[in-house]
């Protein structure tokens, strides 16, 4: 009899991170109280009060742009040397307060601090190093535009899925162009930007270059509607992005949207088994699948679907749902009970259309947002778990019989904004990407971020693209 | 075996087509998840099974052309008594060293349940005739070595000559056969570091296994890189998967260049979470080290004491 080896607690310290009760609006280089009312943000894993938030009002936003536009006659005329400065030391800073950072994301978000620890903030470091070796090279980012100009005041607005990064994405490509920013983070995930907010005091960024304003729908909404603002660039649901492309509709403000996916991973039976079984793991379960470009569809060759489907089901019984804060946690906390309402419904969906449901043994917190891994199998096309965006831990598994096939069910979806590929066939992997229609095609791995590598969507995924030479056109001119 | 299995080494094209027909390792995936499985943090209590469980795994090994009577008797002492200031840690599993080597460690170790391991098969390049490699195997199960540790012919392996390397395997397995109808436990180094793709050590792995291999070994321990995290877990899931497909349960023992408590624990989070808690046993995981044992002693007084004495507090063997 073998005794079992089970992992203790081991849960990173909260000392370093010094939470202030409340935090008010960023505005010209000030905290400044909001004129809303104020709003209190959860850690999603305990449902404790981490901190009160101000709510920016229209007032509130127009002061901001005004900042923003002010500071705008002086950034975008200093020398892109010294703009990559500023961008330097904001990385170097993010750096050297990087697990402050990361146990305020996990506090914050509900995802698991492996994950804040090694993917998303070292990435957000890497986006403001990336960024500032652009500031002074920018002649060279679009082709035949030899001197091109920033655009102004962008107004941006981003999710709670990944919340410092999708603010790195945003204001280090913008800043490296000389704009300057409004930007409203997530109403459930406020935190990390206001600590960001912090962070460019500290770096001692001229007022008005970053301005954030927190609220909800009706502050994101008064950030792009402003008619002072230049550039709009939002990520987060589709739904929210039509209502956007609607508002700027008609004016002359750029826009670029960032939204929802329901991306295949298709599996084909030449396919190195184990590790296209960890790829479609971190495809789908990677931030409890909070990503917009998660691999929520497996596309199985039924050459190989059942031993696929058992090495998948055993590895899922490795998974370790729990506290976000442990080093050990794989998948962490939901971020918000609405969402949880969402994915729990959905899963609901998928049982009574016919799908089979399948999850393994996990204890869940009784306090928190929690959702167990969970996977579909006998899904077809027609069901609205293969259809709509869940963003949650729940996979659905179809199957295909032919690489014709399996191109044609992976784009059969209105969105388009990642699938992977898994084969051992090099060839098979150019002619796959060349018919699916996604902006990013992983090839044997999933979920590969770089700054240097353009990210963006097909159709109702959105447009424009964010990261590398690409990303910097939305916000030059 | 199943009948399956068996087909496989029917005949030299078959037993080709077989280990050509596994599927593929991807480099880069596997890498990634054994550096996401070392990211794994074990303490406290999950420290301490770790520890005295990687005691219990410990091949206590010495390989030189330096070795004396004296040297190996120092060693066998060691293995029973590991930290002789404290007598509740658990004795070592075997001492491997050569075959003229057995006798001796087998006298000090008197019939205490730690085995004796004997390296065997022209170690450690294994070039030689295989009546040479039989004999020398012979010569150390005579000498009383309940283990031997055998390298595969890695020239074959490489020129795609798998039957000649199956044949040797089953026949250096039947000269480990005692005269009373027992039969020393046999382990297959394959020498990954020579073997060098992830592909090939799965390739290597199916082929042991198929030829009857109890345990199978990363390394010699005379090749640069020996063990790594990597490569074990490939070897780890091809015994979950021969085991899956209906064949016997085999043993895995990473070999050479594990030092650190650290990195011990890191390999039994991988056969944790790999092939699973069956695995977590001396019967079914080996690590072959010498310097790692004084590792493993000084955390265990560190986690019991909460101090943190020096390496002179321990013995030198």
């Amino acid at each position: 009899m073998t005794a079992k080896f089970d992992y203790a607690p081991a849960p990173e310290s909260r000392d370093i991170l010094d939470l202030a009760p409340s935090y008010g609006l960023f505005i010209n280089g000030e905290f400044t109280d909001g004129s809303g009312t104020a709003f209190k943000t959860v850690n999603p894993a305990t449902e404790e009060v981490l901190a009160e938030v101000a709510e920016a009002n229209a007032a509130d936003v127009d002061a901001a742009v005004k900042a923003a536009r002010k500071a705008f006659r002086t950034w975008s005329r200093m020398p892109g040397t010294e703009r990559a400065k500023y961008l330097f030391r904001i990385a170097r800073i993010i750096q050297e307060r990087s697990r402050e950072l990361a146990v305020c994301e996990s506090l914050d978000n509900g995802k698991p601090i492996k994950e804040s620890r090694d993917v998303d903030v070292p990435i957000v470091a890497a986006h403001f190093f990336y960024h500032a070796g652009w500031a002074d090279k920018l002649a060279y980012a679009v082709p035949g535009r030899p001197d091109p100009q920033p655009l102004g005041v962008a107004g941006q607005v981003i999710p709670w899925n990944f919340p410092l990064l999708m603010l790195a994405w945003k204001v280090a490509p913008a800043l490296a162009c000389g704009n300057t920013v409004v930007l409203k983070p997530a109403e459930t995930t406020p935190l990390t930007a206001l600590l960001f907010a912090e962070i460019c005091q500290q770096a001692d960024l001229p007022p008005g270059v970053v301005n954030i304003v927190t609220g909800a729908g009706t502050t994101g909404q008064a950030v792009v509607a402003h008619p002072d603002v230049d550039k709009v660039a939002f990520t987060g649901s589709t739904d929210v992005g039509k209502m956007i492309a609607r508002a700027v509709a008609g004016t002359d403000k750029r826009v670029t949207l960032e939204l929802g996916g329901k991306a295949a991973n298709v599996v084909f039976d030449d396919a190195p088994l184990d590790q296209a079984v960890e790829g479609v793991v971190n495809g789908i379960f990677f931030n409890q699948g909070h990503v917009c470009c998660a691999g929520s569809r497996l596309l199985l060759q039924e050459s190989v679907a059942e031993e696929f489907l058992a090495r998948l089901k055993r590895r899922m019984g490795t998974l370790r749902v729990g506290d976000p804060l442990d080093k050990n946690t794989d998948i962490g906390a939901i971020n918000s009970a609405e969402q949880l309402a969402r994915i729990t419904d959905l899963a609901a969906t998928g049982e009574a259309e016919g799908a089979g449901r399948w999850s393994p043994e996990c204890d869940l917190p009784s306090q928190g947002f929690w959702f167990p891994p969970t996977l579909f199998t006998n899904v077809s096309q027609a069901h609205r778990i293969a259809r709509e965006e869940i963003f949650g831990p729940v996979l659905s598994v179809l199957t295909f019989r032919t690489p014709a096939e399996a191109v044609e069910k992976a784009n059969n979806t209105p969105y388009g904004l990642s699938a992977g590929v898994w084969t051992d066939k090099g060839s098979r992997i150019l002619w796959m990407a060349e018919r699916l229609r996604a902006g990013v095609v992983w090839a044997n791995t999933f979920n590969k971020f770089d700054p240097a590598s353009p990210f963006g969507g097909y159709r109702e995924s959105g447009y424009g693209r964010e990261g590398g030479r690409h990303g910097l056109e939305g916000y030059l001119k | 075996m199943t009948a399956g299995l068996n087909d496989a080494a029917a005949s030299e094209s078959s037993l080709r087509q077989f280990l050509h027909g596994l599927p593929g390792v991807d480099q880069v995936g596997a890498d990634q998840r054994a550096a996401s499985l070392a990211t794994r943090s074990i303490k406290t209590s999950a420290k301490e099974f770790a520890i005295d469980l990687a005691i219990r795994m410990v091949d206590l090994t010495t390989l030189e052309g330096q070795d004396t009577a004296g040297k190996v008797r120092a060693l066998a002492s060691k293995a029973i008594h590991p930290d002789p200031a404290d007598p509740s840690c658990p004795s070592v599993a075997a001492v491997c060293v050569y075959p003229d080597m057995v006798a001796t460690a087998r006298e000090v170790l008197g019939d205490r349940p730690i085995n004796v391991a004997s390296v065997a098969t022209a170690f450690p390049s294994g070039r030689a005739a295989l009546d040479i490699k039989l004999a020398d195997t012979t010569d150390a199960v005579e000498a009383g070595a309940d283990e031997i540790d055998m390298v595969i012919d890695r020239g074959a392996f490489l020129t795609g000559r798998y039957q000649q390397v199956y044949d040797e395997i089953v026949a250096v397995k039947e000269a480990c056969r005692r005269a009373d109808g027992s039969r020393a436990h046999l382990k297959v180094i394959f020498e990954t570091g020579e073997l060098q793709t992830y592909d090939n050590v799965r390739r290597a792995s199916w082929l042991a296994m198929l030829a009857g291999a109890d345990f199978i070994k990363t390394s010699t321990g005379k090749v640069q890189p020996a063990a790594t995290l990597p490569v074990t877990m490939v070897m780890l899931e091809a015994v979950r998967d021969f085991r899956d497909a209906g064949g016997a349960m085999v043993g895995v023992k990473p070999a050479g260049g594990i030092r650190t408590t650290k990195d011990a624990i890191k390999y039994l989070v991988v056969v944790n979470e790999v092939a699973g808690p069956d695995w977590l046993d001396p019967d079914w995981f080996r690590f072959g080290a010498s310097t790692l044992l004084n590792d493993l002693l000084m955390q265990r007084t560190k986690l019991r004491t909460g101090r943190y004495s020096g390496p002179d507090y321990f013995t030198l063997d």
